[in-house]
């Protein structure tokens, strides 16, 4: 007898972060690095092909003195849900190396199974997307430091973040032994969320009412997910990729960063998606 | 020229010869011994002498009597192969498990000398050759199928707890995996559930449970972040 096993309701996996609280320390992205086998070069200057899953980066409201503000803003892979599950990434993917899925709605990264087009780099909007121009080096006895949890990726295929994909995992595991179903909000956390001193990033199931980023966010799937939070805004929200990472400010200079925004628009306004 | 007036002259009378069907059918039948001799050589070379370099045998530390402890120990497989609290599988047993029952030699075997002298008393890991060690990037949960599904540990690992020694540890020269991953059929055919550990077999069992998942958005069918990492 066929039959299609019985899912909890599809979750939705996202992250609300909070730029007034971000104070840039790095934490995160340090975090990620060591959470995820991320391989580094003895000279991680050149951006164009050191590889960072969680990038800091910082604005600038480009005025002078007394006025200058700065804002950190930490950019994860946003796990974009496009219409249906068809990120940009998942798109154009002509290997089924990257994959959306409904299960989770995390855009998923296999690595054995990408061949290094980088049809995905070029379609990310974000820049998440890192391309391994060489195979990892470790300094010597740090093998012996990797997580087991995480594989180690080759040279000649593409990475990115995959939200601590394999805590999901470890943490069914523990559910599966106590005979239950549904991983609790605490059990799945990502490195970055719980490496930020300053708790400005909160990481869970957007659809779940009763997860913590779902108050925050109160996503309206009426507008294409966006949140009613009058401080919230997504990166290139006007693009359609749908992205499952929220940001938080109540400076409209950073909203404003967030998008492409022409002088006479003004923010926080979803013009209609064409589809 | 002339001798090349005689060569040509040769063939003709070579095609002649076959035009006619005359003397040729011993030829003939030494091209189809020869074929015959061929390709059963390369057959046995691909059959039975590559597996030979394919493969790499190495001894596992001291032979391990799987039979004589099950009938010891009360709980059967997860006597020593338990579920951690948090829900990983300890799969091989550490030094510890192991040093609860047997602080003391407690057989006169020479396996159990060999133990108890170099890692019991010198409080050293065994360093034993696991058979089904997945590669890398396999992602495999035990208590999804074992206390999720209620599956028996026969089923992938065949009857090893009634074997009474270690096999050696067979790996692939190039790939370095356990040759149980592939299987002990160079041809891939399987008699048992428990005879290959290759994604198709996990495939074909779930397809036959009738588990079919349908989250991934590119194939509608399982998507491969379920079991890789």
């Amino acid at each position: 007898m066929k039959h299609e096993q019985q899912h909890n309701p599809p979750m939705k996996y996202g992250m609300a972060i909070d730029l007034d609280k971000c104070t840039g320390c790095g934490a995160c992205m340090v975090a990620c690095m060591s959470e995820n086998n991320i391989p580094f070069r003895e000279d991680e200057s050149d951006k164009l092909v050191s590889i960072s899953w969680m990038s800091v980066f910082k604005l600038t409201n480009g005025k002078a003195f007394p006025d200058t503000e700065i804002c950190y803003l930490p950019r994860p892979c946003q796990h974009c849900e496009g219409h249906g599950g068809h990120s940009p990434c998942v798109s154009v993917c002509p290997a089924t190396a990257t994959d959306y899925s409904a299960e989770t709605g995390i855009v998923s990264q296999i690595y054995t199974r990408c061949f290094g087009c980088r049809y995905c780099m070029g379609a990310c909007p974000y820049h998440a997307r890192y391309f391994n121009w060489w195979d990892p080096v470790w300094p010597e006895g740090m093998e012996k430091y990797l997580s087991p949890n995480v594989s180690p990726r080759m040279r000649g295929v593409v990475e990115k973040c995959s939200f601590c994909f394999h805590r999901y995992q470890l943490a069914k595991n523990k559910a599966y032994l106590n005979d239950e179903r549904t991983v609790p909000e605490a059990a799945y956390q990502t490195a970055c969320t719980q490496a930020c001193p300053a708790g400005a990033i909160v990481f869970g199931d957007l659809n779940n009412p009763a997860h913590q980023v779902h108050q925050i966010v109160k996503p309206d799937p009426r507008k294409g997910n966006k949140s009613r939070n009058p401080r919230a805004f997504r990166l290139l929200e006007r693009l359609g990729t749908n992205p499952k990472v929220y940001y938080l400010s109540s400076r409209e200079w950073v909203r404003r960063a967030g998008d492409n925004y022409l002088a006479h628009e003004k923010t926080g306004q979803v013009s209609n998606v064409h589809h | 020229m002339s001798t090349l007036d005689d060569k040509a002259k040769g063939v003709m009378d070579d095609d002649a010869a076959h035009a006619e069907g005359g003397e040729d059918t011993g030829a003939g039948g030494f091209i189809i011994l020869f074929f015959i001799i061929g390709f059963a050589a390369s057959m046995v070379l691909g059959w039975v002498v590559f597996p030979q370099f394919l493969y790499s045998q190495k001894q596992q530390p001291f032979s391990f009597n799987h039979a004589l402890h099950v009938g010891e120990v009360g709980d059967g497989c997860e006597s020593c192969h338990f579920f951690r609290e948090d829900g990983s599988f300890s799969g091989i047993p550490k030094l510890a498990q192991c040093t609860e029952c047997h602080e003391e030699p407690m057989g006169e075997t020479e396996d159990e000398a060999i133990f108890v002298e170099q890692y019991v008393t010198r409080d050293r890991e065994v360093p034993w050759l696991s058979y089904s060690r997945q590669p890398d990037c396999v992602f495999f949960s035990h208590v999804a199928h074992v206390v999720g599904a209620k599956m028996d540990c026969v089923t992938c690992h065949g009857h090893i707890g009634e074997s009474e020694s270690s096999r050696p540890y067979e790996y692939n020269r190039v790939t370095g995996y356990s040759r149980d991953i592939w299987g002990k059929n160079i041809a891939g055919f399987k008699r048992n559930s428990w005879d290959r550990m290759k994604m198709d077999d996990c495939a074909q069992c779930h397809k036959e449970a009738g588990i079919i998942h349908t989250s991934s958005v590119q194939t509608e069918r399982d998507a491969c972040f379920v079991c890789h990492k």
